[in-house]
């Protein structure tokens, strides 16, 4: 038996500095210690090394995080902040970059977004924060990709004005607790989190520790992220870990999670090529941004979202057991090829196969069958709806 | 009673007569994990050493099951199709994939025995 095409979990980005081989320059997170203590596999991972898996297994952390509550280390993200006179101008800095809405993001809101190259293709998605204290007025926190921060960094420190200052993040770590146990557990050391908005965030304490607290994640569950200092990070996730409901969960089950939750994987599902409207992105743009332009690319992407785009990212889901992994080929009823898989694997929540790729536009309609070209043999599959398995954001009552 | 040999691929033949059992080892499973999905290939197929025989996934990762000899395969274990797990709970047992009906048996020769193969995996670590 050996590993074939799509072994091992994947890789976010395809940008990572360091060869396959070179493991004495892999970095580690301030959770490395907790991860061997707890059986975690580690492998490397975006320059880190990380834990695919505990003993656990994939499969049962998958279904634990959906059933009770994960926590995963997201300590390998990159964390910067971005200063400025006030939130006009750093908003306005930003804008110039991403085509979210940032100028009316409100005090301690949250958004989605993505740096745009002069193509419009993405060069990474991002998560950007507006602190919620009158006091941090003009800056913005920022959460990217580990594969892209260096990247993500250079690239702002290119474009940015003078007046807007980056700031990398080096000293915190950021946790992710996930699932529909989530509110609860964080009631016991941090119950000011209950009542916090999904894509909302906070400075707050977890049990007497300062940490900032989100209230958004990568698996289409209920959860948030803890963003704290280095040296307390191991004390936050120990704590955590001590309620009954949370298991420490590896990257295979935040892949497949946020696989079935139709969330991009950068380097994967998004890149350099793909722009926001080919990756069904749009709805991370106000309707301002979409009229009004001036994020690079604007050209193309507003081309696209007046003619449509000619392919565009869907969820597929293949009709057999079989899964269909990246780069599978996918073909017509007439056995031509019309997309490739991005993303694909096995949904424990599904319970079957999932996949999300690219399909030329006119094939891209929910129910449309496919084929995917697995081992040589057009597999049946049809276009889904994504999310594949549904979103159980929170909503704050009215 | 059965021989039983091992191959550096991580597989298992388990052989009676001229007809060898082939599945993958305990290690092999723990590295693979939660095994999601398998195929075996037709009973009748005439497959070569080294061919890609059945296919074993996981939710991670998909792997090849080579043919460890050359033959034909006699039989597959369509208990495996339903209920794949059975890979991670008795991969040495119950979750054979094919039996092959062996051409020529000088292909084993060099194989490992249990001990042979209990140190190949100690020193790949």
């Amino acid at each position: 038996m050996s590993p074939g095409g799509g072994a091992s979990v994947n890789q976010k980005g395809k940008a990572v500095a360091h060869g396959a081989d070179s493991s004495e320059t892999l970095l580690q997170t301030p959770l490395f210690e907790l991860h061997t203590e707890l059986g975690g596999k580690m492998v490397p991972f975006a320059g880190y090394e990380m834990p695919v898996q505990y003993p656990l297994g994939v499969l049962n952390e998958h279904l634990h995080t959906r059933n009770k509550a994960g926590l995963f280390d997201v300590s390998h993200m990159g964390q910067a902040f971005l200063s400025g006179p006030d939130h006009e101008t750093t908003a306005a800095a930003l804008e110039a970059l991403v085509p979210g809405e940032i100028t009316k993001l409100g005090l301690g809101r949250m958004r989605y977004t993505m740096f745009l190259n002069d193509e419009g293709g993405i060069l990474d998605d991002l998560m950007v924060t507006r602190s919620v204290a009158p006091e941090d007025d003009g800056r913005l926190m920022l959460v990217v990709n580990a594969a892209c921060k260096d990247a993500d960094y250079a690239h702002m420190q290119a474009k940015l004005p003078d007046s807007v200052k980056l700031t990398a993040v080096e000293d915190r770590a950021l946790l992710a607790l996930q699932g529909p146990a989530a509110s609860s557990v964080m009631a016991k050391w941090c119950p000011q989190a209950t009542d916090m908005g999904f894509m909302t965030a906070s400075s707050t304490q977890f049990d007497g520790i300062d940490c900032h607290v989100s209230r958004c994640g990568y698996t289409g569950e209920d959860g948030y992220e803890i963003s704290v200092a280095t040296d307390k990070a191991d004390q936050i996730a120990r704590t955590l870990l001590s309620h009954d409901d949370v298991e420490m969960i590896g990257l295979g089950a935040r892949d497949s999670l946020r696989l079935e939750a139709g969330l991009c994987l950068y380097g994967h599902d998004i890149d350099d090529t793909t722009s926001p409207v080919e990756a069904d992105l749009v709805w991370s743009m106000s309707k301002r941004r979409r009229e009004e332009g001036g994020f690079p690319g604007t050209e193309r992407i507003q081309r696209e979202l007046r003619d449509g785009p000619g392919r565009v990212r869907v969820g597929i889901k293949p009709e057999g057991r079989a899964p269909a992994r990246e780069g599978t080929e996918i073909v017509d009823e007439g056995g031509n090829r019309i997309g490739v898989v991005t993303s694909g694997g096995f949904g424990p929540s599904a319970e079957g196969p999932v996949a999300m790729g690219y399909v030329q536009s006119a094939h891209a309609a929910p129910d449309t069958g496919i084929g995917l070209m697995v081992r040589g043999e057009a597999r049946p599959a049809h276009v889904a709806q994504m999310p594949i398995v549904p979103h159980r954001y929170y909503r704050k009552p009215k | 009673m059965a021989d039983i040999k091992y191959t550096d691929d991580h597989e298992y033949l388990s052989i009676e007569g001229d007809v060898a059992t082939v599945g993958i080892t305990k290690h092999a499973q723990e590295q693979l994990g939660d095994v999601v999905f398998v195929e075996l290939p037709e009973v009748g197929k005439a497959v070569a050493k080294g061919d890609e025989a059945a296919v074993v996934e996981s939710v991670k990762a998909a792997a090849e099951v080579y043919a460890p000899v050359s033959g034909e395969v006699v039989e597959a274990n369509g208990d495996l199709e339903g209920n794949p797990g059975l890979v991670n709970e008795d991969p040495e047992g119950g979750a054979w994939f094919m039996k092959i009906k062996i051409s020529d048996k000088s292909e084993l020769d060099g194989m490992m025995d249990a001990d042979g193969y209990a140190k190949f995996v100690a020193e790949q670590g």
